[in-house]
């Protein structure tokens, strides 16, 4: 076992295991919005950063940042609290989150971190990119207006479906999620409907084709309960 | 706030006013601000002019037109406090829906081909290029969110303001939508 201080707290740990599940395991919420259970860590949102005292006060993301024996962390503070609702607002301002209208509304991450993080008002300009929807799936939809770029439906199509449909495509700021490399999700040759992708997502940004404002409910636990029931290598 | 009654006023830019229908929601509890407070200019009496020496202004809407952002920026030097109402005026939300597109392109897609009658003159205030949040155009002192806030949520902030609190709303009355 490992012995690492997290929050004040000593905190025991496996080798391997990252920042995030040590706090998580020992009780301590740090909150996290591109790290899904399950999936591959992607350090995508940055939303879990935390400071390692022990490493010069070095800011790094808890889901992917492996535990140290002595290791000393911060989960909270004033410069992680501003830090992290600086980069909430540049999430909320990327694209178009109009919660009012969003098949997720009262059932989003994103919406949840609003509230969580303190962020009363987007400091930064919005962007209002035009942006649009690909509907051609017969049973799900991709609004990319919604989307946050975290990849979990990436990662879930590859590492728990195999189908490895979804994929990023373009750079920066013009990146987008994509079927088959581009192109509609009805021509897709390799998804196989199985709709894990939807569930992963943490907006609205994908859904099941016919919800309406609000009426979508996710499952993302789907993706760990799946892989807790498969043999272990 | 000052001794007597807070003077306060509301104002409706770019929304569909289902803010000031939430605030009406308040019901009984609208006898208690009205024994505090002398509602001064709003949709809902009948004052022309945005009068001076406001304690606080509620702005329902996005600042989508010439008319807003003239009467935003007197609001701001007539009022002590102002508080983007709505998600509307926090974010832009709905209306701001229209800004990926040109205003011609908005007027044209809504109101059909050919001259729209009115725009010419003045008669009707001109669209800004995009629908945006209160505090990007002038400094906002709190927000309330919601589309609508809660009528609940709507008296948390109100029962602060009368109470000279701090005006920061946390927690579940951050949410959006």
């Amino acid at each position: 076992m490992i012995t690492l201080e997290i929050a004040g707290r000593q905190v025991q740990a496996l080798p391997g295991q990252t920042i995030l599940e040590a706090a998580e395991a020992a009780g301590i919420h740090i909150p996290t919005l591109c790290n899904l259970k399950g999936l591959t860590p992607r350090g995508a949102c940055r939303l879990c950063l935390v400071e390692v005292t022990s490493w010069r006060g070095k800011v790094v993301p808890s889901c992917a940042t492996v535990v140290e024996e002595g290791m000393t962390v911060v989960a909270h503070s004033a410069r992680l609290r501003e830090l992290r609702r600086t980069i909430l607002e540049l999430l909320f301002a990327e694209r178009n989150h109009i919660c009012s209208v969003c098949v997720s509304n009262g059932n989003c991450e994103l919406q949840d971190l609003a509230c969580e993080l303190g962020m009363d008002h987007v400091r930064v300009p919005y962007r209002f990119p035009a942006l649009g929807m690909d509907a051609s799936h017969a049973r799900y939809v991709v609004d990319h207006n919604r989307c946050v770029l975290c990849g979990r439906c990436v990662r879930a199509c590859s590492e728990i479906e195999g189908a490895m449909t979804w994929g990023f495509a373009h750079r920066g700021v013009d990146t987008v999620v994509a079927t088959d490399a581009g192109g509609p999700w009805v021509d897709s040759s390799t998804c196989t409907e199985c709709g894990k992708c939807v569930e992963a997502c943490p907006t609205g940004a994908l859904l099941d084709k016919g919800t309406s404002v609000a009426e979508q409910v996710k499952d993302p636990e789907v993706v760990s309960r799946v892989t807790e029931r498969r043999p272990r290598a | 706030m000052p001794e007597g009654k807070v003077r306060l006023a509301t104002v409706w830019f770019s929304g569909c006013s289902g803010c000031h229908m939430s605030l009406l929601d308040l019901d009984e509890r609208l006898l208690e601000l009205a024994a505090k407070a002398d509602l001064v200019y709003s949709p809902i009496v009948d004052i022309k002019e945005f009068p001076d020496g406001v304690d606080a202004t509620l702005v329902e809407g996005a600042v989508g037109n010439t008319e807003h952002l003239e009467l935003v920026k007197e609001i701001r030097s007539k009022s002590k406090l102002v508080v983007s109402f709505g998600d509307c005026a926090v974010t832009g939300n709905v209306p701001s829906m229209r800004n990926s597109l040109a205003p011609e392109e908005v007027l044209h897609q809504v109101y059909g081909e050919g001259d729209v009658p009115g725009l010419e003159g003045g008669a009707v205030p001109k669209l800004l290029p995009q629908a945006v949040p209160v505090h990007s155009v002038v400094p906002v002192d709190a927000y309330i969110h919601g589309c609508p806030p809660p009528a609940d949520r709507i008296w948390t902030f109100v029962r602060k303001l009368l109470a000279g609190e701090d005006l920061e709303l946390v927690g579940e009355d951050l949410r959006f939508g």
